[in-house]
């Protein structure tokens, strides 16, 4: 009974979302206020409606109702309640439910937090909202139905696939999809003013903090799965250039530059076109990351679906949403006029090279990642594209990049003086290029991608130091100032701190990491770099759904001192027989010790990994900072000031016309 | 010129310069990174270049596994049932790696006809075969019955 409510449930929230997306948009455009008034009850409607339909679902998976098709795939009477809360999204039907949730709980969102915004524009964005979700909607009904029936009922389920049996994972997927299609939050501003011709600051203004949070959840997502592919897979890599990594990097890059150019827009009015055009491509990759990983055209463990009809769903809907939109944007784009001229040296031109840069490392990671479709589509052969094409070309595409952040963010809007930036900068670059050439020997011995790493993170960080010393140098009390700055001015300084750090991760853990295969005899030892690892052999273990081989190794100092204990475990789950490495890690601030647990191979002897990564956790810190700039800079308090203003002046002359 | 001819000249020009270096790059890059793919059948009639990386796919012959006395390498046969290439690995091979599972490796070939792998893949379900490898099966006409392609 309480599948088929889900699914009626999820009838309704359809119909909900025709509502939602004809009557603000048709009465927006012909200003009948009583239409316009429909959006608000109609997007609420749509988002309880799925709620109760994405409520019922997991109830299912919660009371083993294996009666039902996808519970009966993807869930098992042994799997723990987490993995049956987490297995909601496990697989293709539920996760698409749950994209359709967040893209009502954004719609939600917007009705609930956007008080200073002009009823028209609010009603242009929810009914556009509308018209994204009819077509998620349908697409889920006609093709993707996860309340579809079994008979007869199996006696048990067939199981979660036990690498997303993670708590890493678990919290991915809703992580990303937050991200994701809170880009089309983005969107919606750029149709509506696209719509209504009305194009200026304020638009900018309304518009930057759902960005901004879009970003940080698509920062966090993508992060969450690149520690999860180091912890989980076994490899102890961090990031593959899998197309699915790439399908969820390509929107982050233009996200990226979109918040750069709504920076621009708001405060200048300039590159407002540029702007409407990101933000139609931010949301465009991300419904095209999201036709790769469930269309199945990619080989990959994400690639769930092979159902052709599926595939062409997206593909059509791929097509009406982009096309749409860019024809529209090809309609009224002329008409939409930047004002604020600004020279070369200058904040603008700063963000300007930010955004060619990122704009075309994003063209190159998308020729990379459909190249391989294309010529298979075509019947030209088979072929893929290495990793080492995506970091010849992203490495130097994204070092000017950070090397102007540092000069980008203290140049002034309209015009600046280049001798009088660099002169400011004269001591960051200084201790940039010292602690380029001399800590890379603290780390053993000098290397030039480590050098390069070192002094870009040192001056993207003393380059964000500056900004704060130049802020602060006039007042009296440096403390209170502080806190005084705005939440912009923090959130992007954080941010940047972010990617300093990453940028010292990155290049310190692939240069510096030592990674060894070896067969290991009980109580045998092996030295990496100043740590001792003594394998102390391996027990059997049982877990709730799994029986699992544990692998115990000692870590020790060179002169004795104990380290850690480390367990790695080789897991067999008893469902589908498959089996899993489950890493395990020390992990400490300046460094990782890694060890999996590989084959037997007699005797008491097995097959082990062992790393040591040095600053391998820097590369998730950086990310976690990234994140966390956005959340400040979307808290500015200014956002919620012109909101509060805009609303009491609507009201006072709602009072004054009644 | 007028500011605003002067300032969308600087943004051309700025375009240009970051297209042309990219294109640059990604046109060195891309003729050393791309890797075809070959079935055993169409290494053994010498398509596949030797020397070179390339991809491989196919199912672990049974019976064909070997370990060398240092435990970590490993020799086996792919097939893709009509023809047989044996490959070399030395490292720790995926959770799902077994004999009779299909698997796609990357390596290459030596004058001697043995593929010296680098990588080897097995994708995480029982059922899965990698697309590849299905459609090497199906060429060569020895596509096993009941073995589904893709959805698991």
């Amino acid at each position: 009974m309480i599948p088929e409510l889900g699914h009626f449930a999820l009838i309704l929230a359809l119909c909900a979302a025709i509502v939602q997306a004809i009557f603000p948009l048709v009465g927006a455009q012909r200003g009948i206020a009583s239409w316009i008034n429909v959006t608000r009850p109609a997007a609420q409607l749509q988002f309880l409606m799925l709620a109760i339909s994405y409520a019922c679902l997991t109830h299912a998976f919660i009371v083993h109702d294996f009666s039902v098709l996808y519970v009966a795939n993807t869930s098992n009477s042994q799997l723990p309640l987490l993995y049956r809360i987490s297995g909601v999204w496990g697989a293709h039907e539920g996760s698409l439910l749950l994209w359709a949730l967040i893209l009502a709980l954004w719609t939600a969102a917007v009705c609930w937090f956007s008080r200073g915004v002009p009823k028209a524009m609010v009603a242009r964005v929810i009914g556009v909202m509308g018209l994204i979700s009819i077509g998620f909607l349908l697409f889920i009904l006609l093709t993707s139905n996860p309340f579809e029936r079994l008979f007869p009922v199996p006696p048990d389920g067939r199981d979660l696939n036990p690498l997303l049996q993670d708590p890493g994972l678990a919290i991915h997927p809703p992580m990303l999809y937050l991200g994701y299609v809170g880009f089309s939050v983005a969107f919606a501003f750029a149709i509506a003013a696209l719509l209504s011709g009305k194009l200026d600051s304020a638009w900018a203004r309304w518009m930057r903090p759902w960005t901004n949070i879009a970003w940080m959840f698509l920062t966090i997502g993508i992060a969450l799965g690149s520690w999860w592919a180091y912890y989980e897979l076994g490899w102890g890599g961090w990031w593959f250039w899998d197309p699915v990594e790439n399908a969820s990097f390509m929107p982050w890059i233009v996200g990226t530059a979109l918040i750069h150019s709504l920076a621009a827009t708001e405060k200048r009015g300039a590159f407002k076109s540029w702007t409407v055009l990101l933000a139609v491509l931010a949301f465009s990759l991300s419904l095209l990351g999201t036709f790769l990983v469930r269309s199945g055209v990619l080989t990959s463990v994400h690639a769930f679906a092979t159902d052709p009809a599926r595939g062409v769903f997206i593909l059509g809907f791929l097509v009406v949403v982009i096309g749409g939109s860019l024809v529209l944007y090809a309609l009224r784009g002329p008409k939409i006029i930047s004002t604020g001229g600004y020279g070369w040296v200058s904040r603008e031109a700063g963000l300007l090279f930010n955004n060619v840069l990122l704009v075309v490392v994003c063209a190159t990671i998308l020729l990379g990642t459909l190249y391989p479709l294309a010529l298979d589509a075509l019947g030209m052969g088979k072929i893929s594209v290495g990793p080492p094409y995506f970091n010849s070309v992203f490495v130097p595409l994204t070092v000017p990049l950070a090397l102007m952040v540092g000069v980008g963010a203290l140049a002034r809007w309209k015009k600046d003086n280049l001798i009088g930036i660099l002169r400011r900068l004269g001591w960051a670059a200084g201790l940039s290029l010292l602690g380029a050439f001399t800590l890379p020997y603290a780390m053993g011995e000098f290397d030039w991608s480590a050098a390069l790493g070192i002094g870009l993170g040192l001056w993207v960080a003393l380059g964000t130091a500056q900004g704060f010393i130049e802020r602060l140098r006039h007042r009296k009390n440096k403390l209170a100032a502080l806190g005084q700055l705005p939440g912009a001015f923090w959130g992007m300084s954080v941010a940047h701190l972010g990617i300093a750090m990453f940028a010292v991760g990155v290049a310190l853990t692939s240069v510096y990491s030592v990674e060894k295969d070896l067969r290991m005899a009980p109580n045998e030892q092996y030295e990496i770099d100043e740590y001792r690892f003594t394998f102390e052999g391996v027990k059997q273990v049982m877990g709730p759904n799994y029986r699992a081989s544990r692998g115990f190794v000692r870590v020790d100092n060179l002169d004795g001192a104990p380290v850690t204990e480390l367990h790695s475990e080789k897991r067999i789950y008893l469902v589908q027989s498959n089996a899993m490495t489950e890493a395990g890690i020390d992990a400490g601030f300046t460094r990782d010790l890694y060890v999996a647990l590989g084959e037997p191979l007699g005797g008491g002897s097995w097959s082990l990994r062992l790393y040591h990564k040095p600053f391998v956790r820097w590369i998730w810190y950086g990310s976690a900072l990234m994140a966390l700039g956005g959340l400040i800079a979307a808290s500015d308090r200014r956002y919620r000031q012109f909101a509060r203003r805009a609303a009491r002046e609507r009201g006072d002359h709602a009072a004054v016309t009644a | 010129m007028t500011p605003k001819r002067k300032k969308r000249l600087m943004l051309i020009g700025l375009m240009v310069a970051a297209v042309a270096v990219a294109v640059g790059l990604l046109l060195n890059a891309f003729q050393k990174n791309l890797l075809f793919f070959f079935s055993p059948t169409q290494v053994i009639a010498g398509e596949a270049p030797i020397g070179h990386t390339f991809r491989i796919g196919g199912l672990v012959m049974p019976g064909s596994l070997q370990r060398e006395e240092d435990g970590l390498t490993v020799r086996f046969d792919l097939t893709d049932n009509a023809e047989q290439v044996p490959v070399r690995y030395t490292g720790i091979l995926p959770d799902l790696f077994r004999e009779g599972q299909g698997i796609v490796s990357m390596g290459k070939l030596d004058e001697s006809g043995v593929f010296t792998a680098s990588e080897v893949l097995a994708k995480h379900d029982e059922n899965y075969m990698p697309p590849e490898v299905a459609e090497a099966l199906e060429k060569s006409g020895q596509m096993p019955h009941g073995l589904k392609t893709g959805e698991n």
